[in-house]
């Protein structure tokens, strides 16, 4: 199998205080530099991960265990202080949906602006456009500006946009809780049928039992470290033994 | 399976990125062009509001108080050429600055080269001179203007000198931002320096009388250098050159009304200096984008 996904001992700290001021960074040079100006930590901590083609796997963990910003840095909108990332094919995120709507633009300008920021081109949104209303089940309010639309409507909107950019590699961070019942077993039901096209998937969630219906591998994050790489069941059985 | 190699995720080439998403710019210069005058009245109509009132108070102010009308031909017009220009300057790279900044929350989740912001912003300004362009051109016809290809040649030479200028500065600038804030006052404060800092309001001829006046005439001719040397100074001339000057009659005297050398000598500086300036502020810009998500 061909790897999608390598990540090869990445490092990345955050700093912890960002307030910069003249007088503060006075004091700090005046006293000779002593310290650190701002105090940092890290997010991640020589992390290597290798995601084979077509494989999906959970990325799972507490608040703030460093999910979202290993997810981040496998799109590429974060860079390592260390390590490597490399990504085989086109790599697009359901990070966070509707990320790039415009309120005072009408559903159908946000269809098309959002597709070109997920990497559409004009002739496959235009060819999609149709599948993607009929997937939000917007209807008649496609041409409505989306701030008249009620917070369901908005996500089902950008979830449906965001499942038909068709990449090789999907990220997807904390969004299967879109809208309601029905549509969110659409949802799943779509991803997993990506998961079956061959699409190799990256999932963050804390919902465990979806986790474990999706994908088949898991791992585990504690402070920036992978604690536990293997079969998804065994990982949920893991943080639900409470033993990290 | 897919036979494309492995790439590192999140390097971009640049502007040429920027090239690559001409469809992805076309969107984001629409969405700016549809949202700023939403819930307007007049909507598009303050493209031309504004600068229009804009000239009425300095034309009223230099021209009619300041006596500006009885020694410069044309008075209106020599203004009209220049304030354009100027606004395209100022509110391309006004927003340019903040267009980082402002798209925060999609830089932050979506990788995309961020470049696309910073030219987008320049693109809507150019969008919202032309109606300007258009004004300037029907008052030209009425006082007699009849182009000719150096006419031409160093309107379109001036406005790439000031559209390079605002994307390099824009591009700076926009990244700048991200760390400090101080940059988009620091741009406001530019932005004050450049309208007066340029032959707009005034002639060149100004400057160098003023000039020898105030100062010995070796540091004046130095002076005179440097204020000739901005890429703006030049842009500007430019503009009288193409638009004001084959509106005036005999009483202006050609060889004055330009600076000498105009065209074989300062417009190459400036377009020089134009790129120069892009290249520097794209060069900070890429330095710069690899911290832009956690900074935001």
């Amino acid at each position: 199998m061909t790897t999608a996904i390598e990540v090869r001992g990445i490092s990345k700290q955050f700093v912890l205080r960002h307030t910069r001021s003249i007088k503060e960074a006075f004091v700090w040079l005046v006293k000779g530099r002593k310290g650190d100006l701002s105090k940092k930590f890290h997010a991640l901590d020589d992390v290597s991960l290798d995601v084979r083609q077509g494989e999906s796997v959970a990325l799972l963990g507490l608040n703030g265990s460093g999910k979202s910003t290993l997810l981040k840095h496998i799109s590429g909108v974060m860079l390592p202080d260390d390590g490597t990332v490399r990504t085989r094919g086109r790599v697009a995120g359901l990070i966070e949906v509707g990320a790039g709507f415009h309120p005072d633009l009408s559903g159908r300008d946000n269809v098309y602006l959002n597709g070109a920021i997920l990497g559409m081109t004009e002739q496959q949104i235009d060819d999609l456009f149709e599948s993607i209303v009929d997937f939000s089940e917007i209807g008649q309010f496609i041409d409505t500006e989306v701030k008249f639309y009620s917070s369901g409507m908005y996500l089902r909107l950008a979830f449906s946009v965001a499942v038909h950019t068709n990449p090789e590699v999907f990220l997807v961070d904390e969004i299967l809780a879109v809208g309601d019942e029905p549509f969110q077993r659409k949802c799943i039901a779509k991803i997993m049928e990506l998961a079956a096209a061959g699409k190799t998937l990256v999932v963050v969630s804390h919902d465990l039992d979806l986790v474990a219906q999706v994908c088949e591998r898991g791992v585990i994050l504690a402070h920036g470290k992978i604690i536990f790489d293997g079969p998804v069941h065994d990982a949920v059985a893991h943080l639900r033994g409470g033993s990290i | 399976m897919s036979t494309s190699e492995l790439t590192t995720p999140g390097l971009g080439a640049g502007l040429r990125d920027v090239l690559r998403s001409r469809f992805l710019l076309k969107l984001l210069v629409a969405k700016e062009l549809k949202v700023r005058y939403r819930g307007s009245v007049l909507g598009i109509l303050w493209s031309y509001v504004k600068p229009g009132v804009q000239f009425l108070v300095f034309w009223f102010a230099l021209g009619v108080f300041l006596g500006m009308n009885r020694n410069t031909e044309n008075y209106a017009i020599y203004l009209f050429s220049g304030i354009v220009l100027i606004n395209f300057f100022n509110e391309a790279l006004g927003n340019a600055s903040r267009s980082v900044v402002g798209n925060g929350g999609l830089i932050k989740k979506i990788y995309l080269p961020r470049e696309l912001f910073p030219v987008a912003s320049v693109w809507v300004s150019a969008v919202h001179f032309l109606p300007q362009l258009l004004v300037l051109l029907v008052a030209c016809l009425f006082a007699g203007w009849t182009p000719g290809f150096f006419q031409i040649f160093a309107a379109v030479a001036g406005f790439t000198i000031v559209a390079l200028l605002a994307t390099g500065l824009g591009l700076f600038f926009g990244a700048a931002n991200v760390y400090f804030r101080d940059s988009e006052n620091f741009v406001d404060m530019l932005l004050m320096i450049a309208t007066w800092a340029s032959p707009v309001l005034y002639t060149w001829t100004m400057v160098r009388d003023g000039l020898a006046t105030a100062f010995s005439a070796g540091a004046a001719s130095v002076l005179l250098v440097i204020y000739q040397a901005n890429p703006l100074t030049i842009a500007v001339e430019l503009f009288h050159f193409a638009f004001w000057l084959p509106t005036t009659s005999e009483i202006t005297d050609p060889l004055i009304a330009a600076p000498p050398n105009l065209l074989d000598m300062w417009l190459p500086i400036g377009l020089g200096t134009a790129l120069l300036v892009t290249i520097f502020g794209q060069w900070t810009f890429r330095r710069l984008e690899g911290r832009f998500a956690q900074e935001l």
